[in-house]
């Protein structure tokens, strides 16, 4: 009972775990790109969520910098993946990833 | 020792992330998975709070929730005809993927439980770390700094680029 | 360890329990109230009017860069206002850096302003042609 109710280290961790498993549930199995894109996004917060835990519980600044650069990241990552998903949706009228398996049109 | 309040909001918001976070992977349509990830990044910013990070809390309200999501609405409505129902995406090799999801999940969760070393240290973080950021940011990651701004002016470019890009050739004349 | 939140992080949690509290409104309504639908029901009110087509049309590719830009600038604030905060102690060591950071970062505004991504597409006028003034059409395109 001590370990539920006194957070600690491991609910950050267990709560980071769960969401990369979800997210890379998500970039496996779903069709539609923009969905395995929020996979992506759920991966990259798994992962900000342990810089943060780790940096808290040991008091540096490492894992809070590298976060902020995680987020930087994750904005220009999503604008160049999702232009990309559009000219995809020109191109084929779909934004089915299993579909799309030609390099020309 | 342990504050209930702390502990109950504490669970509020991990219990909103992870369920959230399930209902944008298993939802087949990708509009309320959408606005599930809105919640999601709500409660992870929350966590963020838990763990001192109140800058980065906010950091993450206003690039997750004020663009990225915004980005990824404006994604949905380009790319699907919402009219129709083809909103609805199917599900890819669905066995292999809740195999790998039980398998990664129990690997990390073993793997953090089952480790000793995560002794706290003396010196946690507290308090407000926004000065620390900003000294941190013009002294040790002065480089990194800059190599941001360059990394944005790539990806504004050629993002616009892409977006501007028309196989029709009627955009621009 | 002590268990206590920074000060500003005790007014987010508390913004952040307000979003979750009239979300949960909300959901609860959903979840309670009976749903019967019918074509009148959830027919679109407007004014009276009888309503032509779906609201869910499909948006013109100019929002996407609009947006874009925004999240770049967006993220530009993120780094400059820890910046801010510390200027005072740093100097001008924190001014030329700021500088070169918000400079290069201009130069894709300047880009997407050249490339006319910040001209919204106007729909090509459709006047009536007079025949008193034919010339006044072709000056006011820009590419």
């Amino acid at each position: 009972m001590e370990q539920l109710t006194t957070i600690g280290i491991n609910h950050y961790l267990t709560i980071s775990a769960i969401l990369f498993a979800l997210g890379l549930y998500a970039v496996m199995t779903r069709k539609n790109a923009i969905v395995v894109l929020m996979g992506v996004e759920l991966i990259l917060n798994a992962a900000n969520i342990n810089f943060l835990a780790f940096s808290h519980y040991n008091g540096g600044m490492e894992g809070v910098m590298f976060s902020l650069f995680v987020i930087v990241l994750a904005a220009a990552e999503a604008a160049v993946a999702l232009a990309i998903i559009i000219n995809i949706y020109k191109i084929f009228k779909s934004v089915d990833v299993s579909s799309i398996d030609s390099m020309k049109e | 020792m342990s504050n209930p309040t702390y502990t109950a909001i504490f669970y509020l918001f991990a219990a909103i992330t992870v369920f959230s976070a399930a209902f944008v992977v298993f939802s087949r349509n990708v509009i309320y998975s959408a606005f599930s990830l809105l919640f999601t990044f709500f409660g992870i910013a929350a966590l963020y709070v838990f763990l001192s990070a109140d800058f980065i809390a906010v950091t993450q309200v206003v690039v997750y929730v004020g663009g990225i999501l915004v980005l990824l609405l404006f994604g949905v409505m380009f790319t699907n005809n919402i009219m129709d129902t083809d909103l609805k995406t199917d599900v890819l090799h669905a066995i292999p993927g809740t195999f790998l999801f039980l398998g990664i999940l129990a690997a990390l969760l073993f793997t953090f439980y089952t480790t000793n070393g995560w002794m706290p240290s003396d010196t946690q973080l507290q308090g407000s770390v926004v000065e620390r950021i900003g000294f941190e940011t013009m002294s040790r990651y002065v480089l990194p700094f800059e190599m941001a701004s360059i990394l944005l002016l790539a990806a504004l470019i050629g993002a616009a680029f892409l977006a501007r890009y028309d196989n029709g050739g009627t955009n621009e004349h | 360890m002590d268990q206590t939140l920074s000060e500003f992080g005790n007014v987010f949690v508390f913004f952040l329990l307000g979003v979750v509290f009239v979300a949960g409104g909300y959901l609860t309504a959903r979840m309670l109230r009976p749903s019967r639908p019918n074509p009148v029901k959830t027919s679109t009110y407007e004014c009276g009017e009888e309503a032509v087509g779906s609201a869910w049309v499909k948006f013109n590719i100019r929002f996407y860069v609009v947006a874009l830009i925004f999240i770049i600038f967006d993220v530009e604030v993120v780094f400059l206002f820890p910046w801010a905060t510390v200027f005072r102690q740093l100097g001008s060591f924190a001014l030329v850096e700021a500088l070169v950071f918000a400079g290069i970062l201009i130069l894709g505004l300047v880009y997407a302003w050249v490339k006319g991504d910040l001209d919204w597409v106007r729909p090509t006028p459709s006047v009536p042609k007079m025949p008193e003034m034919p010339a006044s059409k072709s000056t006011s395109q820009r590419d």
